[in-house]
């Protein structure tokens, strides 16, 4: 484990808003029918969060459950506990038709905060960060510029990117752009 | 009367009064053609020139004559100037649209040796018979030769407006694009957007106003009239604050509605720092709105008199003289004749008046003339004439006399009046060009004689409900308290256009000076013989006259459309903003039809000219592309890597080392690789796990040979076609449990394949349970290749790699050196190879312990043409290089690949039609040149004869070729007509070199046929 790095080893910049390789992070992805009960049951007892509603997250002890597509979560969680996720996952799931696998090291993970985060965002992604539009708990599959990203928004203020691992140097660069201290929007 | 000005001498110039923009209190230093000239902060550059009696701005396109400022706006066709230097240069920026900064430089475009004297002004003498309207059509035809040596070089160096930027500099500045979704958004902070504003925002929608200047307000300010009891700029600043003091409303200055898009897009452009380039940040950001409704509050543009000589400088639209005055206390002249069709601009002249200029005349084409206003005009002793017109303005620099006629008459001078500005004033047209941009249709308006918009023929959205909604003069009426109304009433209907209670529309209040109807004026005078129409301009910058138009009527072009093309009309940097009504209505009067029936052109975005920086926005620099980038890429990069793009990834080509060239660390390489040990770097290979009760019967319908009795720890190669039968990826699938299988696929292909099994089990075969996950980026996958690469990770210990342990397409999941690992025993080199994948974020140290316990067993990376001259030694094929799309499995001699055990794959019906199944397709041979020497790529073979075209006929061609530094020579694959069939023979590749190349047609396999290497 002690040769694991993350894609940018937990570089930061601070402009309008803070951005931060968040460092390894597990991630799952489930594949499923997530109107069973059988599943959602699986979902909680492993994360102890419950099955999120169409582009939201649920939270609950450090790990977050994100709703990817009608058959699709992805599970965030500390690095270190996805084989043993993965594993209890997939035994409790023993039977149903459902595919568990860890894609921790297929991603980046970035964290953008403070009140200019907002705006850093929406010159990347084609989505209404208003305040009243894209609250806690909300979540977006889309795109980040030119590649695939999707974030959610943290109770604490908060915006998780996820983008792949390979391109993790290029949405760094584009956040870190976008938050230029001099590029101040002033909408939100 | 001189004494009011403040440089008598000069006849442009500043006033001691108004200009309620400037800022007297400081001068601002600017160049314009290297010479230093003073203005004010709030000044346009156009101000600014007029300011220090630069009347002359630059020369028209095709005849190179002198040209004046004409408008105060975007519209303005003129003056149009080379800004800034080197990294900031920019060619083609209206002097009326820029904002003076200080250390401001410009430079005129478009003429040689200088601007004040022109050698292009002797086109307009000698070639203006000959520049006429459809000159290119007509020259094309002409014999070839006349085309290329004489008119061609004449052209292309008069031809061109400002000239591009210098193509080894970058632009020094930045760009954005920010996202934005509203309720409503109204285009236009003029009185009229900011009351749809406020009846719109009243609702509590969530409202956008943009404005495309600095100052909001629009015309009203200069133009007068009272809104609720005060003067227009009081109720600007009073609705403003009220505006800015809602939450649900964004007020944007200096940003421009460019185009209206299908379902409420619209793209907003906000120059941020051209006024002030000192200030840091993005210069231009362009803001990708969604809205619900939108709201043209757009104004309208005032129409040009086509008179004689109504390009000379110091000729220009009475409504812009005003706004010199008002605005930036300027006046074009001291001394000035107004001609009109209309009250409006009547005006001009009392404002000019009073600001101490004096009016020679007003020459009203009314018969009848002027109603309130030109009674106003009289007493203030001002000479007005009725039924009167400009037969001419004398030719030059500047206006120097009027010659005056008779509006119903031919041209015939009854008077000459010694003037230096002409203000002119051909009626008002609405600015329609955001209305009609999706498709919104206009209405032909009698009484102001000008096209509309027509609210019963709005754009519609998703919902066949209209989502622009037009305001103010945008709307048609021209009348202050009509303007409001119509405000308020857009705003209202937006509002609940959008989803909000209906508002009830409750417009401020205006009192104007009532106006008399204008009448139509077309041609000035109205029988204005061909002397006088052809020196009448329509279209500025594109040199377009009147007499240019009636030509093209009278040779047939009857569609607005292609009179366009034909004259050029309205085809500028300006899109005819000013020419186009002017335009048609002669079209139609020359085709003996009314100007409805002749119609408009389309109106196409942007409104007006937006920066390319900005469309591309941040893209530029480190972020222009993304690259994909494997988890050892930096080492790669300090360690030699030559890169090779492959899709958005970056991989090594080769590892140069020092004072080797390309070529040399290749030879280097594949020798290692084959003697000793080489390490390829294989993340970027598609990794797809498929899963579920249906895998196996999925993937059997994927693959061209048979998956679903795949062994768990067995690896196999596989196929997969298209519909149609061609080859369109290939990979090793390997079984992971009963229901799970890692299929990998080419580095092009990951996302590809991964789509294309995504596509047909959500479109076919919904009913299989199968699901498919792409973990390419999961893994840093290297590739350990070579004599040595089961002793390598022996040392680094851990899962038994034997030979019986780990037979040869088999896999097992094990600890390597501590690293959590899956080793494929998989080969595309022919060596004793293995595939280790790891965690991505463990790839670093992984490749690390390998370099290092390698050490001692000549271990070295290999870049991506290692690998292929490593496969193509043995034959194997590479997607990209052996198939192109039109290539099928038997082609290439994989029929072993095919099932016949299966009732269907994808391509298995292709490859029953009766070209699939043609003896004569090219198929796959080796090539051995005669001499030894390396064929060229893609070179074609020749055979007997020749085709219909008499070009040589061809019977194959190269698909891949190097040199080999193993065998010592070039080999290379083709695709050869019946080629299995013909080995031995010599075949003839000609190539661009003008060598023709003689390979002998061989076994693709030029390097240990029997597999003995590999299998180890």
């Amino acid at each position: 484990m002690s040769n694991a790095v993350s894609v940018l080893n937990g570089a930061s910049f601070t402009g309008l808003a803070e951005v931060k390789d968040a460092g390894l992070v597990g991630m799952i992805t489930l594949r499923g029918d997530l109107a069973s009960k059988s599943l959602a049951k699986a979902v909680k007892e492993c994360t102890g969060c419950a099955i999120p509603g169409i582009r939201k997250v649920t939270q609950a002890d450090g790990t977050t459950v994100v709703w990817m597509s009608p058959d699709e979560l992805l599970i965030v969680t500390a690095y270190q506990d996805v084989d043993a996720k993965v594993d209890a996952l997939s035994t409790a799931l023993t039977g149903a038709h459902a595919l568990v696998v860890n894609v921790s090291d297929a991603r980046a993970m970035f964290t953008v905060s403070g009140s200019g985060a907002r705006e850093v965002l929406a010159k990347v992604a084609p989505v209404d960060f208003a305040a009243d539009q894209f609250v806690p708990g909300g979540f977006r599959r889309t795109r980040l510029a030119q590649v695939a990203g999707a974030f959610w928004l943290d109770t604490d203020a908060c915006f998780n990117i996820v983008c792949f691992r390979s391109v993790g140097q290029y949405v760094f660069d584009l956040l870190t752009t976008s938050a230029d201290a001099n590029a101040e929007v002033g909408v939100y | 009367m001189l004494s009011v000005c403040e440089r008598s001498a000069d006849m442009s110039t500043r006033l001691a009064k108004q200009g309620r923009l400037i800022d007297r209190t400081k001068q601002i230093v600017f160049t314009f053609n290297g010479r230093s000239m003073l203005g004010y902060p709030g000044d346009t550059l156009a101000s600014a020139l007029l300011a220090n009696d630069q009347m002359l701005v630059g020369r028209s396109f095709k005849y190179h004559r002198p040209r004046g400022l004409v408008a105060s706006g975007s519209e303005e066709p003129n003056a149009l100037v080379g800004l800034g230097a080197g990294e900031r240069f920019e060619p083609n920026q209206r002097a009326t649209t820029t904002e003076l900064f200080e250390g401001l430089a410009a430079q005129s475009q478009n003429h040689w040796p200088s601007l004040e004297f022109d050698v292009g002004i002797l086109n307009s003498k000698l070639f203006s018979r000959v520049l006429t309207a459809g000159f290119y059509y007509k020259m094309f035809i002409h014999p070839k030769p006349f085309w290329k040596h004489v008119y061609e070089p004449f052209i292309r160096q008069s031809a061109g407006l400002g000239k591009a930027p210098d193509k080894e500099l970058k632009d020094a500045d930045t760009y954005e694009h920010f996202y934005f979704f509203a309720d409503v958004v109204i285009v236009g902070g003029g009185v009229a957007g900011l009351q749809a504003a406020k009846t719109a925002a009243a609702s509590g929608a969530k409202v956008l106003l943009m404005e495309q200047n600095a100052h909001w307000g629009g015309r009203a300010p200069v133009d007068g009239g009272t809104i609720d009891g005060m003067e227009a700029e009081a109720w600007v600043t009073k609705t403003l604050d009220e505006l800015r003091a809602m939450e649900n409303v964004t007020l944007r200055d200096r940003m421009m509605g460019a185009g209206v898009y299908d379902h409420g897009y619209l793209l907003g452009y906000e120059r941020l720092t051209d006024h002030d380039p000192s200030k840091g940040g993005p210069r231009h950001r362009l803001w990708r709105i969604r809205t619900k409704q939108i709201i043209t509050a757009c104004g309208a543009i005032e129409r040009p008199l086509s008179f004689a000589g109504n390009d000379v400088p110091g000729v220009m639209l009475a409504s812009a003289m005003r706004d010199y005055v008002v605005n930036w206390g300027v006046t074009p002249g001291k001394r000035v004749v107004v001609a009109t069709n209309n009250d409006d601009a009547y005006r001009t002249a009392l404002i000019l008046q009073k600001a101490g200029v004096e009016i020679a005349c007003i020459l009203d084409a009314r018969r009848l003339g002027g109603g309130a206003l030109a009674a106003e005009a009289r007493a203030a002793g001002i000479r007005v004439e009725d039924g009167r017109a400009i037969a001419k303005v004398a030719d030059g620099k500047r206006v120097t006399k009027v010659a005056i006629c008779l509006q119903d008459g031919d041209g015939q001078s009854i008077e000459e009046i010694a003037a230096d500005a002409v203000a002119m004033s051909g009626g008002w047209s609405p600015v329609v060009h955001l209305w009609s941009h999706c498709g919104g249709k206009l209405t032909w308006d009698d009484t102001q004689a000008h096209f509309r918009p027509d609210p019963t023929r709005a754009p519609i959205s998703h919902d066949g409900k209209a989502f622009v909604v037009t305001a103010g003069t945008s709307s048609g009426p021209l009348e202050l308290s009509a303007v409001l109304t119509d405000a308020a009433q857009a705003g209202a209907t937006a509002a609940q256009g959008a989803g909000f209670p209906a508002q009830t529309a409750d417009p401020a209040s205006a009192e104007t000076m009532p106006e008399t109807p204008m009448e139509p004026v077309w041609l000035m005078p109205a029988n204005a013989d061909i002397q006088h129409r052809m020196k009448s301009w329509l279209d500025y910058q594109n040199d377009v006259k009147v007499s240019d138009v009636q030509l093209a009527a009278r040779e047939g072009f009857e569609s607005v459309e292609h009179t366009k093309r034909y004259t050029t009309l309205g085809m500028a940097t300006d899109q005819g903003k000013l020419s186009n009504i002017n335009g048609l209505a002669i079209l139609a009067d020359t085709l003996g039809s009314e100007i409805p029936q002749v119609g408009t052109t389309t109106f196409r975005p942007p409104y007006h000219p937006i920066s390319m920086g900005a469309i591309g926005g941040e893209a530029r620099g480190d972020v222009f592309q993304p690259l994909r980038k494997t988890p050892m890429y930096d080492w790669h990069d300090t360690n030699g890597a030559d890169w090779e793009p492959v899709g958005h990834w970056r991989r090594p080509f080769t590892f140069l080392r020092d004072g080797e060239t390309v070529q040399e660390a290749v030879n280097r390489e594949v020798k290692n690789t084959r003697e000793n040990l080489g390490l390829l770097d294989a993340s970027t290979l598609g990794k797809l796990v498929v899963k579920g009760p249906d895998a196996g019967k999925f993937l059997d319908m994927m693959y061209t040979n048979m998956m679903s009795n795949l062994k768990i720890g067995k690896c196999r190669y596989g196929l997969m076609c298209s519909e149609n039968g061609f080859l369109m990826d290939d990979g090793v699938v390997a079984r992971v449990d009963d229901d799970t299988w890692l299929c990998h696929t080419t580095t092009g292909g990951a996302d590809r394949i991964h789509a294309h099994m995504e596509e047909w089990l959500q479109t076919e075969w919904w009913d299989m349970q199968v699901y498919v996950a792409n973990v390419t980026e999961q893994f840093a996958q290297i590739a350990v290749v070579g004599p040595n690469a089961r002793k390598v990770l022996e040392k680094l210990g851990g899962m038994d790699v034997s030979k019986e342990a780990l037979p040869f397409m088999e896999w097992r999941d094990g600890d390597i050196g501590g690293f959590k690992a899956r080793a494929y025993r998989i080969s595309f080199s022919g060596e004793l190879s293995y595939e280790i994948a790891v965690a991505a974020s463990e790839g670093q140290a992984f490749w690390d312990a390998l370099m290092e316990a390698g050490k001692e067993f000549g271990v070295m990376p290999y870049g991506t043409e290692g690998l292929h001259i490593l496969r193509a030694e043995k034959g194997f094929i590479m997607i990209g290089d052996e198939t192109d799309g039109t290539v099928i499995p038997q082609d290439l001699g994989l029929n072993w690949a095919l099932s016949k055990k299966k009732d269907d794959y994808l391509g298995k019906r292709a490859h029953l039609r009766s070209h699939m199944a043609d003896p004569d397709r090219w198929k796959l041979v080796g090539l051995e040149t005669v001499d030894g020497s390396v064929l060229p790529d893609g070179a074609y073979a020749v055979g007997n004869g020749v085709n219909g075209n008499g070009q040589k006929n061809t019977i194959g061609r190269v698909t891949s070729t190097y040199f080999s530094s193993n065998l010592n020579r070039g080999i290379a694959m083709g695709l050869v007509k019946q080629g299995p069939k013909r080995m031995g023979e010599v075949i003839s590749f000609p190539g661009t070199d003008g060598k023709i190349y003689e390979a002998k047609i061989v076994d693709p396999v030029f390097y240990d046929k029997d597999g003995e290497k590999q299998n180890v």
